[in-house]
């Protein structure tokens, strides 16, 4: 190993030069920017706009008791069904994509880059909220105009909060559903899942079975979180969003990001 | 913390220690230790599933080995700052989003480590793709086009290091010769090459030095030159059975190849002056290079790779 050198050449040899890191907010940035630069981000975007476009016409054409929270509802509701999908394939696609090849070596710290990923879904949901308030309103004030009818204003702010809060959780269950599946088909079957067949079934559970109507509050995530879109949440309300919120989004979120975490990037 | 450096030289670059990886009771990465220097091209070789890979993601942190470490420049990969302006990383070039267009990787890439977008356009031209190729969504990339892509992409950053997984496959000659130009251009400024190929002549043209691995274990590793002395020498005479006598007499081994040749572990000088004393005419005599390699390769891989099948564990 001494008689080695006859090919390294004259340059000196190059070492490394990276010193700061880099910084949380650009790393948010860029997953925002990969939320939507693909084809089904993008679709997403523009299903989520025409949805919501269309609710706001029907609701002013076919709704008799034109309200805010008519229009509101009306927009929110497809927006609540489509969205968390986003937050779902943020997470997935790394891996379904197999994208996380060169996240994860451009990153490669796991919690940094799943905890931006978390904080870009938050505000998508966030925004999402937002638009869905403003088109509201915007359908409201033209709609009632069109119509002849009164202007009615009957979302309070401490609902108007609780509906960010229902929100926020359903794009947090996109997220744990991503984390802890970690495949984009798998995942959106269990939202659906989640979403579709689970109410509906502890539904019909609770209709059929008296034991279980009263259980229903305490372990049926769905109803608990729906409960948040209506005006006053009592005391008993909370109580069954906490405890159907640990078993339905918490306890699997724990577990997604343990396993997240030691496992392997193929 | 600094490294020990294992030849004494200050220019490790990538160093491998006793790394291992299991998975179950499979040794897919087994004590593997070997270094990748600056200036320098180093070859990594080995048939499908000897552990390349799997060493490759292991030194970028994708993987979390089983013991052993694995550092650049003295660091874990994970400790870098900004990794990549530090290591240019590829390791499958079909791993991108099929929906993203080639531009837009590029730009996630630049935007990720900090870099002017007009990086992004140099990098292009630097691989040859297009505006109209850029702008094509990544599932209609031909798989040469993907090595381009990703190239592009382990280049942005400017690293000093760059750890690449099978970067020929799928090129075409001329994209083969390019990117053994590219490699060759960024050892010679001084920069750090570690590229793993299966294929012993894609790797033997450009690398400076060549590691060899065969089911999870380093088999060989050392300078190309060292590795083809080793490979002994090959003489062709009119009498074969003659000269395999007379180096035995002087007991040296050695084989009649199929064709009538003969290859022996001894070095030329000495093999000469046996067939001088012996009276043998030698119609060629010469340091068995290339072929000799390639034998090497086969020897020192297949029976590995053969084995497994009987030896515990290989069920998992």
């Amino acid at each position: 190993m001494t008689t080695t050198m006859e090919r390294t050449s004259a340059a000196p040899a190059r070492s490394l030069r990276s010193t700061e890191q880099i910084p949380t907010r650009r790393i948010i940035g860029v997953e925002l920017q990969k939320m939507f630069d693909t084809r089904s981000g993008f679709w997403l975007l523009v299903g989520g706009a025409i949805v919501s476009v269309i609710a706001t016409i029907i609701t002013a054409f076919a709704d008799p008791h034109l309200s805010y929270g008519a229009f509101a509802a009306a927009i929110g509701a497809p927006l609540s069904i489509i969205l968390p999908m986003t937050g779902i394939l943020a997470v997935t696609s790394e891996w379904s994509q197999r994208t996380g090849l060169t996240t994860f070596t451009m990153v490669p710290h796991r919690g940094r880059v799943i905890a931006a990923k978390l904080a870009a879904t938050m505000l998508v949901g966030l925004a999402s909220i937002a638009i869905a308030f403003s088109v509201g309103a915007l359908g409201n004030v033209i709609g009632s105009a069109i119509t002849g009818h009164r202007t009615v204003w009957d979302i309070s702010i401490g609902n108007a909060l609780t509906i960010f809060l229902a929100d926020g959780l359903g794009m947090l269950m996109g997220f744990m559903l991503g984390v802890l599946i970690r495949s984009s088909s798998g995942a959106i079957v269990a939202y659906f899942v989640y979403a579709l067949v689970l109410p509906a079934a502890f539904g019909a559970l609770a209709a059929f079975q008296a034991w279980f109507r009263h259980a229903q509050g305490w372990v049926d995530f769905h109803d608990a979180s729906t409960r948040l879109y209506d005006s006053g949440m009592g005391g008993s309300d909370w109580a069954h969003l906490a405890v159907a919120g640990l078993i339905w989004l918490m306890i699997p979120l724990a577990i997604g990001l343990f396993t997240l975490s030691r496992s392997e990037v193929k | 913390m600094r490294r020990v450096a294992l030849h004494g030289e200050d220019q490790d670059m990538i160093s491998i220690e006793n790394l291992s990886k299991t998975y179950g009771g499979f040794e897919a990465v087994d004590d593997v230790t070997f270094t990748a220097r600056a200036g320098r091209v180093t070859g990594f070789l080995g048939p499908n599933g000897a552990g390349k890979s799997t060493t490759m993601r292991i030194m970028v942190g994708l993987t979390p080995p089983t013991s052993g470490t694995a550092l650049i420049d003295g660091r874990p990969f994970a400790e870098l700052p900004n990794p990549g302006l530090d290591v240019g990383v590829l390791l499958d070039a079909s791993a991108q989003h099929a929906g993203r267009t080639g531009r837009e990787i590029l730009a996630l890439a630049a935007r990720t480590i900090g870099l002017p977008r007009i990086r992004v356009e140099e990098m292009l031209h630097r691989v040859s793709l297009s505006d109209s190729e850029a702008e094509r969504r990544v599932k209609n990339y031909s798989l040469g086009m993907r090595q381009r892509l990703g190239i592009a992409a382990a280049l942005i950053g400017d690293p000093a290091v760059l750890i690449l997984d099978e970067p020929a496959n799928g090129l075409d000659p001329a994209g083969i010769r390019w990117m053994r130009d590219l490699l060759r251009e960024y050892a010679d400024q001084g920069g750090t090459v570690l590229l793993s190929s299966h294929l012993l002549h894609e790797i033997e043209v450009v690398a400076d030095d060549l590691v060899v691995i065969g089911n999870g274990r380093i088999v060989a590793s050392g300078t190309k030159e060292d590795l083809l002395a080793a490979a002994g020498t090959f003489i062709r005479t009119r009498d074969a059975a003659g000269l395999a006598r007379a180096l035995s007499a002087a007991g040296i081994s050695s084989s009649v190849t199929s064709e009538g040749a003969v290859r022996t572990d001894a070095d030329p000088e000495q093999v000469g002056l046996i067939a001088l004393e012996a009276r043998i005419a030698l119609t060629e005599l010469r340091a068995a290079d290339g072929a000799g390699l390639e034998e090497m390769f086969l020897e020192l891989t297949a029976e590995p790779q053969r084995d497994p099948i009987s030896s515990e564990g290989a069920a998992a």
